[in-house]
């Protein structure tokens, strides 16, 4: 597999080069988000807000007022928790073109509950007027600057920086509410979205190899949630759904199938994993994935559980699976 | 500006036909929020009579009925800023902070030729735009802003923006001075001071009043003076009751985004509203009686005028 190096850096400066609209806000995490560069090409379109995020966001909803498309960059967190009731009035209600471009999902990073967005999906979901679309690789990161384009309110893009997987052909960009199938099956479906698919691929592949069926979705936008390839997926389980999220299993993904699957009445089970009713803490990344369960150990085991079969997968042999070297070797990053 | 002695009698009788109207409205509806017409009247005056540089109102004076929320399946949205008339480069652009005083605005407007007087009588009503706290639909507001401290922040983004396009006109805001008790208040004047928001200029009712009472008994900002200026920004304080030293301090030149604390009296004129000190955010009669106290003097000031 394909790594690359902070692909968002240099194609945001060239998406950017005939965008004369666009603006980057930073609350002084400007080289943390990968806009250094960014700044130093555009200074006149670079606005240093400080760390002052709520007053970042209402400045926000003021230059889109004024025909300015202000893309903020900074860490998720400072966003909607920090600064919510001035993303929702000064932003989302009058329903704005702001691009909330929110870093550190979920356990990407070590450094801890105050930098771990573990519950942004479920509350941009929550926002009236909000599009909500998450990055699950370098082909996503690049690609999702048009695929939120034409949206002409505020998009929240829950963003992937520094080294990364490419999983998806370069040639098959982010569709904005279109999800990806990546293999099929009929025993068991799994949607996966942002870091977790990297770690399910490894688990379907050695579950495939098995004999069992499974049909994979990877999902990139959260809201508006749904499409044929995602209610075809679901329908065609015959023992359930499995979803897993870099994200608290409610308000999320899992949150978002159940009331998919309630809402169309079809009748099938749910497991959905992810983190549950907890903070986490800083660790690496590797380290929580395993311990909060977001690894390929925990989604063949919840296989296993659902078909009441064990197939003798062991640790080792989804190691084996992993196919970037490189990646498994990369050290966590600094803030 | 010429500031004549003519000016200033027009804008003082300005003043006193918006606390009269909102007077007024106050006793036909048993209660409304009248101490800030009180203490507002003369900043209401000042900016639709002589300050504010706007374009003639687009559309019909009478408000629309509740256009829904903005969201990208409603087309026929309609902002209540078309009453401050159509933006442009050299125009002045006005943000209204604390949207609990509407009943102020609408009643400026009237006086402004720019809203129906019959409006009033759609004030608070169910399916209207005439809302007791102004929305972003309600007549003469273009920013949703009743969540305290947020018009500002957004009048500086405005006011950036504006600056990046070379536009000579200016943005106001109306602010109440409880606003510098939150702390983005103090994060927007740090943001406009850094970046030069030169055309940036705000105008504070500094009533001292606050929901629970007298500000100095909830949260004291004092002083607010030094600390605007310790932000960066330019700050006068004038006695907002007084017509000249009001429209000289909101028209003086500066280099620096401009804060004016207009110091008020939230019973000016009314004396009788003061047995209720230290609450008087929000008037609701207590009794027939109460309201017919200030029914008569009410009578008593029509017949002086």
């Amino acid at each position: 597999m394909e790594l690359v190096s902070r692909p968002h850096l240099d194609n945001f400066i060239n998406w950017c080069a005939n965008r004369p609209e666009v603006l980057v806000l930073s609350a002084d995490l400007t080289n943390s988000c990968e806009v250094g560069p960014w700044r130093d090409t555009y200074p006149d379109r670079f606005i240093t807000a400080g760390m002052a995020e709520q007053n970042m966001l209402s400045v926000a909803g003021g230059l889109a007022r004024e025909g300015f498309v202000p893309f903020i960059h900074t860490f998720a967190v400072f966003i909607y928790r920090r600064a919510y009731d001035q993303l929702a009035m000064s932003v989302a209600y009058p329903n704005l073109k702001v691009r909330l471009v929110g870093f550190l999902p979920g356990i990407v990073t070590p450094g801890g509950v105050t930098h771990q967005a573990i519950e942004d999906i479920a509350i941009m979901r929550a926002t009236p007027n909000m599009t909500v679309v998450e990055t699950g690789d370098a082909t996503e990161v690049v690609s999702v600057l048009d695929a939120i384009e034409h949206v002409e309110g505020p998009v929240y893009v829950r963003m992937l920086r520094g080294e990364m997987p490419r999983l998806f052909d370069a040639n098959e960009p982010m569709q904005l509410g279109q999800s990806r199938l990546l293999s099929e099956g009929d025993d068991v479906t799994v949607i996966t979205a942002g870091i977790t698919t990297e770690e399910a691929l490894r688990a379907t592949v050695a579950l495939q190899a098995q004999g069992v069926g499974i049909t994979h979705v990877h999902v990139s936008t959260h809201k508006p949630f749904g499409d044929p390839i995602l209610d075809d997926a679901i329908r065609r389980t015959r023992h359930g759904v499995i979803t897993m999220e870099n994200h608290l299993i409610t308000g999320g993904l899992g949150s978002a199938v159940a009331e998919y699957i309630a809402t169309a009445g079809i009748g099938t089970q749910l497991v959905r994993l992810g983190l549950c009713d907890t903070y986490a803490h800083g660790a690496s990344k590797a380290y929580l994935m395993k311990y909060y369960r977001l690894d390929a150990v925990a989604l063949t085991q919840a296989v296993e559980q659902l078909l009441d079969r064990s197939f003798g997968i062991s640790e080792q042999d989804l190691e084996a699976v992993r196919l970037d070297a490189v990646h498994s070797a990369a050290k966590a990053e600094a803030l | 500006m010429v500031i004549t002695p003519e000016l200033i009698e027009d804008l003082e009788n300005f003043a006193e036909r918006i606390r009269n109207r909102v007077f007024a409205h106050v006793l036909k509806n048993n209660g409304g929020y009248l101490s800030q017409a009180l203490s507002a009247g003369e900043i209401f005056a000042a900016l639709y009579g002589a300050v504010l540089k706007l374009g003639p109102i687009e559309g019909s004076s009478l408000p629309t009925k509740f256009p829904g929320t903005p969201g990208p399946h409603n087309q026929a949205y309609i902002s209540g800023a078309r009453f401050n008339g159509a933006p442009s480069a050299e125009r002045d652009r006005f943000l209204f902070s604390p949207a609990h005083y509407a009943l102020v605005l609408y009643t400026a407007l009237i006086e402004a030729g720019r809203l129906d007087p019959a409006a009033l009588d759609q004030f608070n009503a169910d399916g209207g735009t005439m809302e007791m706290i102004g929305a972003e639909h309600s007549p003469g507001v273009e920013t949703t802003t009743g969540s305290l401290a947020q018009a500002l922040s957004q009048a500086s983004g405005i006011a950036l923006a504006r600056q990046m396009r070379g536009e000579t006109g200016r943005t106001w805001v109306f602010m109440s001075d409880g606003e510098f008790q939150e702390g983005q208040t103090y994060e927007a004047l740090q943001f406009a001071a850094y970046h030069r928001l030169a055309k940036l200029r705000a105008v504070v009712d500094a009533n001292g009043q606050q929901c629970d009472g007298a500000m100095d008994d909830v949260m004291s900002i004092e002083p607010v003076v030094e600390r605007v200026r310790a932000f960066g920004c330019e700050a006068v304080a004038v006695d907002g009751h007084d017509m000249a030293q009001l429209v000289a301090a909101l028209e003086q030149p500066t280099k620096k985004p401009l804060i004016v604390i207009a110091r008020t009296n939230p019973t000016h004129t009314l004396p009788l509203l003061a047995e209720r000190s230290p609450v008087l955010h929000y008037l609701r009669f207590g009794s027939t009686a109460e309201r017919e106290r200030y029914q008569a003097v009410y009578d008593q000031q029509l017949v002086s005028v």
